[in-house]
């Protein structure tokens, strides 16, 4: 069981490594490789890290601004985590649940979910540790490539992350017109924290966080998610 | 920022995060059925990214000119389906054209 776990996470490892490796170069303009890795080490998230390391650096920025963001960023982890609970076996236990919890991501959930059978800890564990190797390495090497590599690529390779963002959201606004209009929603706040005068004093993490919670209200109050789609 | 104050604001992000996947896994029984919550969870990854992405992807680069069409050429790409690394790869062209190559020429 455990090694069929490895082999199924070994996909979703080599696609974490890319994306990792983006924020490792994002994270090296601010602070050594070693704090960038363990940044990726401890937390296991893509938008969340992300919002998290610039909340670190922004010189406005507060732990009490710092927890609400990964608060909302990272909510939809809990609603994984109560669904996943319904899926396991039950030699699952607590101390298990505890320690494994971690790997309770977007990607590993899918994949624990869409098993014929209960998801068995050994099965798991297994499923997560080519990601977390794979989350974990990525940002290693996109770290120290951001400290050797010469300015002119660095700077093309800034955008990567941005780039997959774009990749993780336009495929569902194409799909769906509800998503789009929702994620329009979100742009203009977003703008408008940027460019009116009197809401460019509110901080980076705030502006996130009033941004996807006013525009996923609207969604939810006016493009209810049907039972069927797992993505919007 | 200080080391101390990086160590304190990894254990928060850290500790958020990981309370957030643990207390439920470990303590709820039982499907959650509001719609309302449902809906308003499954938009938030979409809208975070979103958030995050625009305008901070023009400032991102050396020129606001190669981050702007940086973000046009991603999105093309994403509509052709490239895939997650095949988009970055094309936002990075995009700015080594515009940024690396565009100066040495003209």
């Amino acid at each position: 069981m455990f090694l069929k776990g490895v082999k199924d996470g070994l996909p979703i490892g080599i696609g974490y490594f890319a994306v990792s490796f983006s924020f490792g170069i994002a994270g090296s303009k601010f602070m050594s490789w070693f704090l960038v890795t363990f940044i990726s080490m401890t937390n296991l998230t893509s938008a969340g890290q992300f919002a998290g390391l610039n909340i670190m650096v922004d010189a406005a920025g507060t732990f009490l601004e710092m927890a609400i963001a990964t608060f909302f960023i990272n909510l939809r982890y809990s609603l994984m985590a109560i669904t996943l609970s319904q899926k396991v076996s039950s030699d699952f236990t607590t101390p298990y649940r505890l320690l494994l919890a971690t790997g309770i991501t977007d990607e590993i959930f899918a994949v624990s979910m869409a098993q014929q059978n209960r998801v068995t800890p050994r099965y798991f564990f297994g499923l997560m540790v080519l990601p977390y190797i794979g989350w974990s390495l990525g940002t290693l090497t996109g770290a120290v490539s951001g400290e050797i590599l010469p300015s002119w690529i660095t700077n093309a390779l800034g955008v990567a992350l941005y780039g997959m963002f774009v990749a993780i959201v336009v495929p569902p606004c194409k799909k769906h017109l509800s998503t789009l209009i929702v994620v329009v929603v979100a742009i203009a706040l977003s703008l408008a924290f940027k460019y009116v005068p009197v809401l460019q004093g509110v901080s980076y993490g705030f502006s996130i966080i009033i941004c996807a919670v006013v525009a996923s209200l609207f969604g939810a109050m006016f493009f209810s998610v049907k039972e069927s789609d797992d993505e919007p | 920022m200080n080391l101390r104050e990086y160590f304190a604001f990894l254990m928060v992000m850290a500790g958020v995060t990981f309370l957030l996947r643990a207390v439920p896994f470990v303590l709820l029984k039982g499907k959650l059925s509001n719609p309302f919550v449902k809906s308003f969870l499954a938009y938030i990854p979409c809208t975070v990214l979103a958030a995050m992405t625009v305008p901070a992807i023009f400032y991102s680069t050396d020129s606001m000119l190669s981050g702007v069409l940086a973000l046009v050429t991603a999105v093309v790409a994403s509509l052709f389906r490239f895939g997650l690394v095949g988009v970055a790869l094309v936002a990075c062209c995009t700015v080594l054209f515009i940024d690396g190559l565009w100066p040495m020429f003209f």
